[in-house]
């Protein structure tokens, strides 16, 4: 980790990597594709709609990686002071909203021919709710303060808050949940995964989140580069300004 | 195309809703990234570089010396 | 402990003595409260079982509307400054600030709470569980309200955003607590096991949220 905290030296590792990601998270997703529709077979309580579990949930739980990423990454901020850890938080936060954002669409649109509706307020689809909007909160805490080293360290301070209250508000949901639907059958994936299913899930989480590696890495060059930028900018106005 | 059932539809959508989201995601940041060096490039063509980029620099004499960072 | 009970009574003087604020927040709720039915229709069997839901939503948006006074003020004009530099720790002051803000605003609006049950038809029986449990819910608002207004300080649109950023961490609080308002009629008969959460959530947050305010103020202020 800290041989890792100069941003030269995670640019000159980053450019080497992100290629051989690239190949890679495109071979292991082409794979996971061409298993999730010509070699699993439908499940025998929900047909051929299963195969939308294998967008679903790698989408899911990459969503939840991404959160524990970022509260790692802001721990890391706040009290190590790793120089790259709020650039680490910072670019994840649109990735993972976008796996939420993936997550429930496509757990709704899963839902629909299950269920007769696009949204049901289950345990597990509400959570991600929850989840997507302290995602937006991030984002938003990070465009409304303009200096970016305050930024940092609010973004850091709500990232914690919120990640020590998701396991709370699960908990609250299921509660919740349990107490409006007592005899609940309504679990996204059915009672237990057919082993047959299992081998493209897990091809496709794991394209999935080799995918998140690469966004994650290339956007943190971008956002290096961009600080890089505006130093240079700042210091060649004072130097006009001087001279 | 595999038979998808009564729902094909659905199962397309969602496909399709996951492709568009993570294309879209790509996207933007790949042209971040893009446009960031191609700023710095420009940057560097002006001859406003970092400290550490000073060694690469070849000495010129017809050109103008490259403006220096002050740590 | 004497420069603690200042601070506080300073602040609650101050509330008290704005008088619109304690007002706004009371006069918000009502508000919302009797625009419900408006859009729900007057269906009185209807509205007997969504209001524990609906008292405690307007609950919530109406603690948020007056979150932001609890530092912009001293921040506006210098004082959180000089607390922050001042004898007692940083996470003291966001305590007994938050605390103030529960005693002028989330402990009104708890007693005004019956009156508008009254509104949607709860049943009256319902009426003194409805208070202890805002009673007991409201310190948890104010106290998080208190880390939300911390990191959004002197920022532009910072209420909505205020809002934006508190409301997701309300939810657990939201949902004990019409639990336990409403567990003569929906889910379990006891209103126990919800309201022991409820009490859990505030106290774990009378704790813990200073902290975080007391961060967040640092580097608002830095």
């Amino acid at each position: 980790m800290w041989s890792l905290a100069n941003p030269t030296r995670f640019l000159g590792i980053a450019d080497h990597v992100i290629p051989w990601l690239a190949v890679l998270t495109f071979l292991l997703l082409g794979i996971g594709l061409c298993l999730s529709f010509f070699v699993a077979p439908p499940d025998y309580q929900q047909g051929e709609t299963v195969k939308i579990m294998f967008v679903h949930v790698p989408a899911a739980w990459l969503a939840m990686f991404g959160y524990t990423l970022i509260a790692l990454a802001s721990i890391g901020s706040l009290i190590w002071r790793h120089p790259l850890a709020d650039v680490a938080a910072k670019t994840a936060a649109p990735i993972g909203a976008t796996f939420a954002f993936i997550a429930l669409v496509t757990g709704s649109l899963w839902g629909k021919p299950m269920w007769g509706t696009y949204w049901v307020w289950d345990a597990r689809l509400t959570s991600m709710l929850v989840l997507f909007l302290l995602y937006l909160g991030l984002i938003a805490l990070w465009q409304s303060i303009e200096e970016p080293g305050r930024a940092g360290r609010a973004a850091a301070i709500l990232a914690i808050v919120g990640f020590i209250n998701v396991p709370i508000i699960k908990f609250s949901v299921d509660w919740w949940n349990t107490l409006h639907q007592p005899a609940s059958i309504f679990r996204v994936g059915g009672p237990t995964i057919d082993p047959s299913l299992l081998t493209p899930l897990f091809v496709m989480a794991a394209g999935f989140t080799l995918l998140f590696a690469l966004l994650h890495l290339i956007a943190m060059r971008a956002e290096i580069l961009r600080r890089r930028v505006h130093a240079l900018r700042q210091v060649h106005v004072e130097r006009a300004a001087a001279a | 195309m595999p038979d998808l059932g009564p729902h094909a539809v659905f199962i397309w959508a969602a496909y399709a809703v996951t492709f568009i989201a993570v294309a879209g995601l790509v996207f933007f940041i790949v042209q971040d990234d893009r446009r960031q060096r191609q700023i710095l490039a420009d940057l560097e063509r002006q001859g406003i570089r970092r400290r550490s980029a000073k060694s690469a620099d070849k000495p010129s004499q017809a050109k103008p010396r490259a403006r220096k960072l002050k740590p | 402990m004497k420069e603690a009970w200042a601070l506080f009574r300073r602040d609650v003087v101050l509330a008290w003595r704005e008088g619109g604020t304690i007002g706004t927040a009371l006069g918000f709720y009502l508000v919302v409260v009797a625009i419900t039915p408006l859009g729900l229709g007057p269906d009185l069997n209807l509205l007997s079982r969504i209001a524990p839901g609906v008292l405690w939503v307007a609950l919530l948006l109406a603690s948020l509307l007056s979150a932001d006074r609890i530092f912009h003020n001293d921040y506006e004009d210098g004082a959180l400054d000089v607390l922050v530099t001042g004898r007692l720790p940083l996470e003291l002051v966001a305590a007994l600030k938050s605390l103030a803000h529960w005693v002028t605003t989330g402990i009104p609006l708890a007693l005004l709470a019956p009156l508008l049950g009254l509104l949607l038809n709860l049943p009256t029986d319902a009426f003194p569980l409805l208070v202890v449990a805002m009673l007991t819910g409201t310190p948890a608002l104010s106290f998080v309200a208190a880390v939300g207004a911390s990191l959004t300080l002197g920022l532009r649109r910072s209420g909505v955003l205020l809002a934006l950023l508190v409301l997701p961490l309300y939810v657990p609080v939201l949902i004990f607590g019409v639990a336990t308002v409403s567990a003569a009629s929906v889910g379990p008969a006891s209103p126990w096991p919800p309201f022991l959460i409820l009490c859990a959530l505030s106290l774990a947050s009378l704790v813990l949220a200073p902290i975080a305010a007391a961060a967040a103020l640092r580097t608002a202020l830095r």
